[in-house]
């Protein structure tokens, strides 16, 4: 298991916890990014700068604060 | 009767209401672009109905200003037309259930873009999909017009779902219905998804960035400059100005009515950059040497909107913005205040936090000039050479840039980072395009022209009953001494409040040198922003934030006045 920010580019994961507040929680839930389901990296900076993602149809670009509470595991 | 439509960001809730009402809204490809309510009415069975365009919200659950309206209004609401993106029906359907299970209007479910399914791989059976739900369900192509018969024809029949009462966990109920309506299939790239890639893949994307604004750029200065120099301009001087002069016929030049009216007149002439009458300079400036300029814009605004860029420019731009307490998403205040800051103020209120609101607001009033005043400053400055007028933009954005990371430091409270949807990349489409165009420009000739002649009347007013003198008198030194103004500047300031196009335009006759003319131009950009602009901040920011606001715009103008006349002093300009 690792972070959104560690996930490599182009890679698929499934989303196994998200930490932070309930608000942070909801406003991911919005989008389309939630426990269980898959999500693709689509690009990201090594360093900074913020990270996309691919949640259904949606491409979704968040800060990497938020990206560090997201905790996924690569299908094996 | 009322009927709402509400939505997630960007699903065509604006487009669909401009279709059933009429009336004519800002529709545009990017999430956030309704913050206000619009209102409008249809024919619904006999009777006039209201419909309600509402700004996007993800969830019934608020999280910033624009979503709490929308769910306040529910309440009022005697039918919901609950529009969702075809393309994106999961997500879609979390707020199409909370519609579902908080409230007990009666709902209607608008599949929207759904000649997108196709591009997409994307099939779904609608009947099956609305027998489900129980609940109406009628798919649309809002930007062509397809489907919205039907739809007209079906919100009679708009009811209350069958799962209202269900208790299972939400997202379950969803991926139970998407299994049995939704099939997938796999599709080729088009070459929009493969420009779509590059825009956010660096090196391209910067790339890309740097060509879509010298592009930008050069196509409105070239369209602006073409318009006026073989069109306006000509128009003005050919036919205009032989009518107008006959006014010398019934008005003897120099009295009062005629110095209202057509203004000074040089050797006996009309000069609509000095004569500063109702009918001469009054009528020149928003036609001739602003609206070009308008239009330039906001046709090359419109394209970039609609084609989806300006999301995939927040992200670009977020690691500066983080500079300034902000994120990415603030390229959209700025880049809509470049137009007027009217719009540019009301964006703000898609922010969560009252810093980033003050942040945003204060930098676009004080830095981003509007395309009205950006439009003066080329007329006026631009005769003695472009590179003075980069001096003033180059100016303006290092004060945005200095002033964010200043406030960046000392404004208390948080800023959150960006969570933005990107929209994907859609082919501008030509009539909504050009009717987007025609709202921006008639709002501008409507703001515009009534403030522009009032700044007319009271320029001569100030000056024909001498009452200039007697302010000069009390600002003469901050004018001369700080600035090197002449103390009749001091009434282009008094002008400056009401339009900041009239403004500049008021510097011409003052016969300045250049040193002046960017020292002037560039305190009028910064010191307080118009009483349209003003009223808006008041409202989006409280009377508190909104004085906090003033005096730093207020001094900034004192000090970057006196910074600016010495430097171009020791430069010899």
């Amino acid at each position: 298991m690792i972070d959104l920010i560690r996930l490599k580019k182009g890679k698929v994961a499934k989303v196994v916890e998200i930490e932070g507040g309930s608000s942070c929680q909801q406003r991911l839930n919005n989008l389309g990014i939630r426990q269980g389901v898959l999500i693709s990296k689509i690009s990201a900076s090594e360093t900074r700068g913020p990270i996309i993602v691919k949640a259904g149809h949606t491409q979704i670009a968040l800060g990497r604060g938020m990206a560090s509470k997201i905790i996924v595991e690569e299908p094996s | 009767m009322k009927i709402l439509l509400i939505g997630n960001p960007n699903v065509g809730k604006s487009v669909i209401f401009s279709r059933l009402t009429g009336a004519r809204v800002i529709a545009s490809n990017y999430p956030g672009t309704t913050v206000e309510l619009s209102r409008g009415f249809m024919d619904f069975s006999d009777i006039k109905a209201e419909v309600i365009d509402v700004p996007g919200t993800y969830s019934l659950r608020p999280s910033n200003k624009t979503e709490e309206v929308a769910v306040k209004l529910i309440e009022e609401a005697d039918i919901i037309i609950n529009v969702i993106d075809s393309t994106n029906l999961e997500r879609n359907l979390y707020l199409t259930f909370e519609l579902i299970r908080n409230t007990d209007k009666p709902l209607l479910v608008v599949l929207n873009m759904w000649d997108e399914t196709k591009h997409k791989g994307i099939d779904i059976d609608l009947e099956k999909f609305g027998s489900i739900l129980s609940i109406p369900a009628v798919a649309t192509c809002a930007l062509t017009g397809e489907g919205i018969k039907k739809l007209v024809s079906r919100i009679k029949e708009a009811r209350t779902s069958v799962f209202k009462n269900r208790t299972e966990p939400i997202w379950c109920e969803i991926g139970d219905i998407v299994n049995k309506v939704q099939k997938l299939s796999h599709r080729h790239h088009t070459f929009l998804d493969v420009l779509e890639d590059l825009s956010i893949h660096p090196p391209f994307s910067y790339f890309i960035a740097i060509c879509v604004i010298v592009a930008s750029f050069w196509l409105i200065r070239f369209l602006g400059e073409g318009l006026i120099n073989y069109l306006f301009h000509p128009f003005f001087v050919k036919i205009y100005t032989p009518l107008i002069s006959k006014l010398n016929y019934f008005f003897q030049p120099g009295s009062f009515i005629h110095t209202i009216l057509v203004g000074r007149l040089v050797e006996g002439n009309i000069d609509y950059g000095v004569s500063f009458g109702l009918l001469t300079t009054g009528i020149y400036v928003p036609f001739a040497a602003v609206l070009p300029y308008i239009f330039s814009f906001y046709l090359v605004l419109s394209l970039l909107e609609d084609w989806g860029y300006l999301p995939r420019l927040a992200i670009l731009g977020d690691r500066l913005f983080h500079k300034l307490g902000l994120h990415g998403y603030a390229i959209v205040p700025m880049v809509l205040g470049l137009g007027c800051n009217v719009p540019g103020a009301l964006a703000t209120r898609l922010f969560e936090e009252r810093r980033e609101k003050f942040i945003a607001a204060t930098l676009m009033a004080i830095a981003v000039p509007c395309m009205a005043q950006t439009a003066m400053i080329i007329n006026v400055l631009g005769p003695y050479g472009g590179g003075y007028v980069s001096i003033v933009f180059l100016t303006l954005f290092l004060i945005w840039y200095s002033l964010g990371r200043l406030m960046n430091v000392f404004t208390k409270g948080r800023s959150p980072e960006i969570l933005m949807e990107i929209p994907p990349y859609r082919r501008p489409h030509l009539r909504s395009i050009f009717k987007k165009l025609w709202v921006r420009i008639v709002w501008f000739l409507k703001e515009a022209i009534p403030m522009v002649l009032l700044g007319i009347l009271i320029v001569n007013i100030l000056f024909f009953f001498k009452i200039i003198d007697v302010l000069a008198v009390f600002f003469y030194p901050l004018m001369n001494k700080l600035w090197g103004l002449p103390k009749e500047a001091i009434g282009v300031l008094v002008v400056g409040f009401l339009r900041k196009d009239i403004a500049v335009g008021m510097l011409r006759p003052l016969e300045l040198s250049v040193r002046q003319l960017i020292v002037g131009t560039t305190i009028l950009a910064v010191y307080f922003p118009c009483v349209a602009t003003f009223m808006v901040l008041l409202k989006e920011l409280g009377i508190k934030d909104m004085l906090k606001s003033l005096l730093i715009m207020v001094s900034t103008a004192g000090a970057v006045g006196l910074v600016l006349n010495y430097f171009l002093e020791i430069a010899g300009i």
